[in-house]
């Protein structure tokens, strides 16, 4: 007790004259200290805004979009081709894989326009007559420090083409280009859903994506050279 | 409501709870993970097609064949062709970083003109027209005999144009840049009576005794040396080498013999002494396919016992009463000299030395000896016609003296011609070619060199990188490099077998050069008479087609041709002197001075030291300035930063009061440097030696004011027997920085 209580004994009871009045106070106090209600509304403002944030605004900042330099039908040249994907998406003599193909492949028919449409006329025009590459953007671009064979999995593990890349084989435009603005890749690589969940396997192809497979299948978990498991399987 | 701390505080809180249960975090930091892994400056190899091409590397005469991966159109590997009979699969460093040359940053990318000192773009048909308009002018005056050509070879199509351009303008002045293949030739047309080339059966060999050859820093054809070097020691064979300093070679001999420097050639003799006078030569050789041995003997008899070799030598006489014995009892040995990579042609009493010590060997065109290899004979166009102006430019001496009564055997005397230009008043070459070459910075004496290109009134650069020649010339025409070119390489020296290359383009030309062989046809038929009519082929691709005819297809799919058949015949048969048989001694040998060890210039009381130059697989020492992979591989033993060091032995660096990485100023009577200090054992007191290749004042930032070039301190000193540059060092002063 201070020197002041002990020489005022009554000073507390005058500080406190009316008991109604400091209940009243008291309610006011306990809504001042620990406003709830304000409080959550702010917490709950700040959690949806990032969440809408996060959600809906990043991935279309993070995104540019970009349309191919010309379109093209797969489905059309499908139908004209005797060897599906491989008759354009061919493997070299020596087992590399030949990717998108090049203009000299494609002049083999389109030397001169074949038919009505703006899209071939465009591409022979800007194209062909002047005998420049297409910069095809291209879906499955991944780093260059990943390392894939398309023959070890075409050729020897038989797949598919539609297990990784979808069924792109069957569309009649090449859709938009989706470019990260930061790594400079496509959309395709981490997926179209921004959270990374897939229905199919060719949604995303990330690594997990190619460990998935691997791990399933049991196969090639290990380094060639050290027989363990581990990074330089890919990453080589 | 009011908005203050708390809420600010609350908002933050659920944004950074809403925020981690968004794929925002988690997907940021994986873009950015992704994006440091991929900076936009990291290069990246071109994905597409690997295609190969065969071809034959032209950056040194060794003659190897390479195969160039590329991927589309991209050059991004050479390796040396597999099964090829001389690199048999390997490649050497510089041909390794070929792929840098080509897309070098001190690429001459079109035609230039120095204007008032600097460099303007002229195009083709202009650049042409001046060099032609210039040639025209000197003809009226008569003085055809004004036009001089520097090239590296005398041999090929391109060689052999440059060659008939001057032929047909009327000038004698073709000259070949100095190496030890001058020495060679003429060692072996003294004794044999043939113009052939030296060719070395090392891998058959089973002693090789090197004076001072660098067999495994780039001696003649480096890597056939490298893999013949290897197949000597897997066969049990042996090699010993004489050299005053303990380079790579010697370390990884069988025996490293440390002499006096510049004293080879009086080693050479007193073996040679000695396996006269104990009879260990090989009867059976000797006997019946040599004569002048007793002139010989006589000769050396006096001037080379062990006794006094060993005084000149430094080398104890019991030693080399024991080499001389293991030389001559050995089955298959083999003696082979010039200095280091045989930049500089040498005495030729020591490469007769030499030769004589294999020919008492009885290994002269032998499996495992030293092989006579003639000279290729597939260019046979038709004679050149000479117009009277031509006749009378062709009767003039030649400018470097070669061929002169002074120096009757030379073919050509670089080393003599920048002397000759500085000493006149007028200039005697008006009008310079300089192909394949860089004598600015390769020749000695580097100040004089370019006095003397300062001098020539017209100098026309073929170079296809802007190196200290093309620096100093009036026009450059830059040539193709060698991956954007067809040529014929017509032999690999110091492989013991005639061997024809083809070099052929792996990628289109990337800039507006033009082969040089074009051009010369070009500016041949823009001179019109006799000179047009000596260059009627289309362009050079017809002339190469018809040049080569039948070996063409073979070279087209194998990118070589080899003579099976050479070397069947009998030793004896090959030789083609007075006497038929190998000559120890002739009337051209008896005239000329007696061999003497050369002393260095400079005034010993004054320059009490000497500096040798030295050689390194990881620089080039030739007219291609070293790529930067290269520069990058030198140890930081020779380079570091940009500082040269010198090897010193600890005993001379304590008497100068040096201590390991100090600073020191070299002085010779040719220049000053500032160097760095590297002690070793490995070199003798008194010598100094720096190595060949640094110190580049032109090309680019990867290899320009890197180190100090030996050749700006250095001379070259007149063999007097040839007239070949035999320097071999040079005085100098070392003092404390």
């Amino acid at each position: 007790m201070s020197a002041d209580e002990k020489n005022n004994p009554v000073s507390s009871e005058t500080a406190h004259p009316e008991p109604v009045a400091t209940s009243a106070q008291i309610g006011t106090q306990t809504q001042g200290d620990t406003a709830a209600g304000p409080i959550i509304l702010f917490f709950i403002f700040g959690l949806v805004a990032s969440l809408v944030v996060g959600w809906v605004v990043f991935p279309k900042l993070l995104y540019s979009r970009k349309m191919q330099p010309v379109d093209f039908s797969h489905a059309l040249h499908n139908e004209l081709v005797d060897k599906g994907c491989e008759s354009c998406h061919f493997f070299r003599e020596d087992g590399s894989y030949s990717g998108v193909p090049k203009l000299a492949q494609c002049i083999e028919c389109h030397e001169e326009v074949q038919g009505e449409s703006p899209q071939e006329a465009k591409f022979v025009n800007e194209y062909v007559l002047k005998d420049r590459e297409v910069p095809w953007l291209v879906y499955s671009e991944q780093p260059d420090c990943v390392f894939f064979s398309h023959v070890a999995h075409v050729k020897l593990a038989k797949m598919d083409c539609v297990t990784c890349h979808g069924n792109i084989g069957e569309s009649e435009n090449l859709k938009v280009y989706e470019q990260n603005r930061i790594s400079g890749y496509s959309r395709d690589i981490w997926g179209k859903n921004i959270a990374g969940f897939k229905k199919n396997t060719w949604d995303r192809m990330k690594m997990d994506d190619c460990s998935e497979c691997h791990v399933k299948m049991n196969v090639n978990q290990g380094s060639v050279q050290t027989k363990k498991g581990g990074c330089f399987v890919c990453h080589q | 409501m009011k908005i203050d701390r708390r809420s600010f505080l609350s908002f933050a809180i659920g944004g950074a709870a809403g925020t981690a249960l968004s794929p925002l975090p988690w997907k940021l930091m994986d873009d950015i993970s992704i994006w440091t892994q991929n900076w936009p400056w990291t290069p990246v190899p071109e994905d597409g097609e690997t295609r190969y091409v065969n071809s034959a590397c032209t950056l040194c005469p060794g003659g190897c064949g390479i195969t160039v991966r590329k991927v589309e159109d991209r050059v991004v590997k050479i390796e040396g062709m597999q099964n090829h009979p001389v690199n048999k699969g390997g490649i050497c460093t510089l041909g390794l970083t070929g792929a840098q040359l080509l897309y070098r940053p001190s690429r001459i990318k079109t035609p230039l003109k120095k204007v008032n000192g600097s460099w303007r773009k002229i195009s083709w048909d202009d650049a042409i027209a001046e060099i032609v308009g210039k040639l025209k002018e000197l003809r009226a005056k008569g003085l055809s005999h004004t036009l001089a050509c520097i090239s590296d070879s005398d041999r090929g199509s391109v060689a052999e144009l440059l060659n008939r351009f001057l032929t047909a303008y009327g000038s004698p002045n073709y000259i070949r840049t100095p190496s030890i293949q001058d020495s060679y030739e003429l060692a072996i047309y003294l004794t044999q009576g043939v113009r052939a080339m030296a060719g070395f059966d090392i891998d058959k060999a089973d002693f090789v005794l090197s004076f001072g050859s660098a067999l495994i820093e780039g001696w003649e054809s480096p890597v056939y040396m490298f893999k013949a070097r290897s197949a000597l020691s897997d066969n049990g064979g042996r090699m010993e080498q004489i050299e005053a300093r303990l380079s790579k070679t010697a370390a990884k001999s069988d025996n490293w013999i440390a002499l006096n420097p510049g004293t080879e050639g009086c080693l050479a003799f007193g073996l040679a002494h000695v396996m006269i006078n104990e009879k260990l030569y090989d009867r059976e050789f000797v006997d019946n396919y040599s004569s002048g041995l007793v002139e010989l003997q006589n000769q050396i008899l006096e001037a080379f016992p062990p006794e006094k070799v060993s005084k000149i030598t430094g080398v104890d006489s019991e030693q080399i009463i024991t080499l001389a014995k293991k030389f001559a009892n050995a089955r298959r040995p083999l003696a082979i000299c010039g200095r280091g990579k045989g930049n500089i042609p040498g005495s030729l009493q020591e490469f007769l030395a030499v030769h004589m010590l294999n020919a008492l060997a009885g290994n002269i065109n032998k499996p495992g000896g030293v092989w006579a290899v003639p000279e290729p004979d597939y260019i046979n166009w038709p004679d050149v016609q000479i117009d009277s102006v031509a006749a009378k430019g062709l009767q003039q001496d030649r400018v470097d003296g070669a061929g002169s009564d002074k120096y009757p055997l030379a073919r050509y005397l670089l080393n003599r011609l920048p002397a000759l230009v500085n000493s006149g008043a007028d200039s005697p070459v008006q009008v310079l070619f300089v192909a394949n070459a860089n004598p600015v910075y390769s020749m000695q004496d580097t100040q004089a060199v370019r006095k003397a290109f300062e001098k020539i009134p017209l100098v026309v650069s073929f170079s296809s990188f802007m190196d200290e020649t093309a620096e100093s010339a009036d026009l450059i025409l830059p040539n193709h490099v060698y991956l954007e070119r067809y040529e014929d390489i017509p032999s690999a020296r110091g492989f013991p077998r005639p061997i024809i290359g083809l070099a052929r383009p792996a990628v289109e030309p990337l800039f507006n050069t033009r082969h040089i062989g074009d051009v010369i046809i070009q500016m041949g038929k823009a001179m019109g008479g006799t000179l047009a009519s000596a260059f009627y082929w289309k362009d050079y691709q017809a002339c190469l087609e018809e040049t080569l005819g039948d070996k063409w297809d073979a070279l087209a799919e194998n990118g070589y041709w080899l003579d099976e058949t050479f070397g069947a015949g009998e030793p004896g048969a090959a030789f083609e002197t007075e006497s038929a048989k190998f000559e120890f001694a002739n009337k051209d040998i008896a005239s000329m001075p007696r061999y003497h060890p050369l002393k260095p210039e400079g005034d010993e009381s004054h320059y009490p030291l000497i500096l040798i130059p030295y050689d390194s697989m990881r620089l080039t020492s030739s007219y291609i300035g070293s790529p930067p992979f290269m520069i990058k591989s030198v140890e930081d033993t020779i380079l570091k930063g940009n500082d040269i060091l010198v090897e010193l032995n600890p005993a001379t660096a304590g008497e100068f009061g040096l201590r390991a990485g100090t600073y020191a100023i070299l002085s010779t009577p040719k220049g000053r440097a500032r160097v760095k200090v590297r002690l070793s054992e490995g070199i003798m007191p008194g010598v100094l030696a720096m190595i060949r290749g640094l110190g580049h004042t032109a090309y680019d930032k990867f290899l320009a004011d890197k180190g100090v070039n030996y050749n700006s301190l250095s001379a070259p000193v007149e063999d007097a027997a040839s007239g070949y540059d035999a320097s071999w060092g040079i005085r100098a002063r070392l003092e404390k920085a």
